[in-house]
């Protein structure tokens, strides 16, 4: 009875999820859909777009120029990956562990970045590293090198802005992860006899593998996607994914193999993510 | 105990956070060989702090722990040849009950045929024989504390430090451990120091119980003694229920002592010093008071009967005092008793604990004065 007047009282559902749905069907559904059917078009001679079906750039992806750039889009995001957990792991543990004060401080140093545009952020790295940059004038000044150095546009400095841009979302899940980590089992282990090292390794380490499993996940399939970090900080040099499906769309100038390269993309993103649930990863913690 | 061998000895230990909150204050307190000594206490007595400075979890502001003669102030948790029981269990999450009670030998390299031989040993010894592939989280309350007690129990430790490890239990599962620790304590024959503020607990488990209150040792005895002879008001107040009544030594015979108290007067035997005009606190056990319809030599304190309540096994009876203040009594149900009218309160002179008093805080001193 009572639950029947409940129901009664709530909007009908189709107000409540209705708009949600509608949100999804035209803003994801719909163009994702339009990019899936692109993919399979073709383009005439004055490159416009002809909705005749072809799977001639499924074929080309399959071009060695390409195949190599997959392969250096995955080397860019494994060494990105991997600095951010050697840099973000004790930075993280020092948020998680110490007192109230200085953990909002410390906390605020990862947010405040957020609230600048990343693009804005790189070019300032630009100009930091450039040769008439302010990094290569203080060395001349300390005398540490004579002439500039040329920093910008190699593979390195493509990471480094990758790993600049993505940090923070290393940082987020590994300290929820280790704050979740109680504090007697880190005194049990040492009264059981184990010294710092083996309770990192034996203790700390595999329970707080799951942060360290998502912050992979989420710093991983971005930078196969970052083109601008590549762009201003490679100079085409250490070009991602994101750079071959940008300059389709822009300079090529061929939306139909732009959109095989999304699919690409995506697919590659969904299977990552996929393997991650398969290992025993949990969705929440990538926000999904 | 004066023939036993001194274990953990803890001494003029302070433990003082932030400079200012004084949590341990000049303790104390040894330790024999194979006893099962409980330090007892309400919340944030500095009970657990003590245990866990014993552990090496916190750091002794000033003071010494030696055990086993070695003192352990700059000895790692992990080098000191004592363990714990954690009232969180602390068992690792990621391991199975086989691995959780193995880490202790494998962080000592013990050889793999060796621990493939002791764990299961261990964890028949606590009934848990055949869980080796479970996780922690497939366990009840109970069986983790009897994996946290494996745990800790394989590396042989000359002392076993227990911080409430019954806490998080039922009454009925709490009853069956505490029985079952005692034996395996009796069984091992290793020094347990127990951490608990259910008196009960501590009652019936333990070979001596060191009271806290506040940061400060109140009293160490054994169960009986403190029980039956408290020596702080604490004590009296702390254990057990009991009846307080506030008074002034009138009269000093040998072990006799007459007391007023604010409703009559009173007679007491004591073996402990006491000055004429000096104020005491007394403290007897509602089940030693007796009452009568005529008066009884040596007492003069008269009352009325409030309230008799009968709860089975015995018979509680309220007496009020003309000053307001209420005695307690209970008595062995089956006799019956006449209720109403005036009684005569008065008990067997042995009965009663005379205690010094601690709002009296010039005799104290003074008391200080004479026994130098």
């Amino acid at each position: 009875m009572t639950k029947h007047n409940f129901r009664s009282n709530t909007l009908p559902s189709v107000i409540m999820v209705g708009p949600v749905v509608l949100w999804l069907v035209f803003f994801i559904a719909i163009p994702l859909l339009y990019v899936a059917v692109m993919s399979f078009c073709s383009i005439d001679e004055s490159y416009n777009i002809v909705f005749r079906f072809t799977t001639v750039n499924y074929k080309r992806l399959c071009d060695i120029n390409y195949v190599q750039i997959y392969g250096q889009s995955i080397l860019i995001a494994v060494l990105t990956t991997i600095v951010c957990i050697l840099l973000a792991y004790p930075f993280s543990f020092l948020i998680a562990r110490t007192t109230s004060k200085s953990k909002a401080f410390l906390y605020m140093l990862v947010i405040i970045p957020f609230w600048t545009n990343s693009l804005i952020r790189i070019y300032g790295w630009r100009t930091f590293l450039g040769t008439s940059g302010w990094l290569n004038m203080l060395l001349m000044k300390i005398g540490l090198v004579d002439s500039p150095v040329n920093m910008l546009f190699k593979r390195g400095t493509t990471v480094l802005g990758m790993v600049y841009c993505l940090f923070p979302y290393m940082v987020l899940p590994l300290y929820t992860a280790i704050e979740k980590l109680d504090k007697s089992l880190l005194e049990a282990s040492s009264d059981l006899g184990a010294k710092g090292p083996q309770t990192f390794f034996r203790v700390i380490l595999p329970l707080t593998s799951s942060g360290i499993f998502s912050g992979s996940i989420m710093v991983f399939i971005p930078t196969l996607g970052y083109f601008f970090v590549s762009d201003i900080l490679g100079g085409g040099n250490s070009d991602v994914i994101g750079n071959l499906i940008e300059r389709q769309f822009q300079s090529g100038n061929n939306w139909p193999l732009g959109a095989a390269l999304s699919i690409i993309l995506i697919v590659i993103t969904l299977l990552l993510v996929k393997l991650y649930q398969k290992c025993g990863g949990d969705m929440e913690s990538l926000g999904v | 105990m004066m023939d036993k061998n001194v274990i953990v000895s803890i001494k003029n230990v302070n433990k003082i956070y932030g400079g200012e909150n004084h949590v341990v204050k000049d303790l104390n307190l040894d330790v024999y060989e194979g006893e099962f000594l409980t330090l007892l206490g309400s919340s944030g007595c500095g009970k657990t702090t003590t245990l866990r400075m014993i552990a090496g979890f916190e750091e002794i502001t000033s003071g010494s722990i030696t055990v086993e003669g070695e003192d352990i102030a700059n000895k790692e948790p992990f080098e000191r040849n004592v363990n714990t029981v954690f009232q969180s269990y602390a068992l690792f999450p990621h391991m199975t009950i086989y691995d959780n009670v193995a880490y202790g030998l494998k962080m000592k390299k013990t050889s793999k045929e060796e621990i493939a031989k002791r764990v299961p040993e261990m964890l028949d010894l606590v009934q848990l024989g055949g869980f080796e592939k479970r996780y922690p989280s497939q366990l009840s309350g109970g069986q983790k504390q009897r994996v946290a007690i494996a745990r800790a129990l394989i590396n042989r430790p000359r002392v076993l430090l227990l911080d409430e490890p019954l806490g998080a239990l039922d009454l009925k599962l709490r009853k069956q451990m505490q029985l079952e620790l005692k034996r395996l304590q009796r069984r091992l024959n290793i020094t347990f120091i127990y951490v608990t503020h259910d008196q009960e607990e501590a009652l019936s488990m333990s070979d001596r119980i060191a009271i806290m209150n506040n940061g400060v040792l109140e009293q160490v005895d054994v169960p009986e003694k403190i029980y039956e002879e408290p020596q702080t008001q604490f004590v009296a107040t702390f254990i057990g229920e009991t009846n307080i009544f506030e008074g002034c030594i009138e009269s000093i015979n040998g072990n006799n002592v007459g007391i007023t108290l604010e409703s009559g007067s009173v007679t007491a035997q004591t073996d402990r010093q006491f000055e004429c005009g000096e104020l005491v606190i007394l403290s007897i056990r509602p089940e030693r008071i007796r009452y009568s319809e005529s008066p009884v030599e040596g007492f003069n304190l008269r009352g009325k009967i409030k309230e008799q309540v009968y709860v089975g096994s015995v018979l509680k009876t309220i007496i009020v005092l003309p000053n307001g203040h209420e005695v307690r009594l209970e008595r062995l149900a089956g006799q019956k008793i006449p209720v109403s009218g005036d009684v005569y309160v008065y008990w067997a002179p042995s009965d009663i604990k005379v205690i010094h008093s601690d709002s009296n805080n010039i005799f104290k001193a003074l008391d200080n004065i004479v026994l130098g």
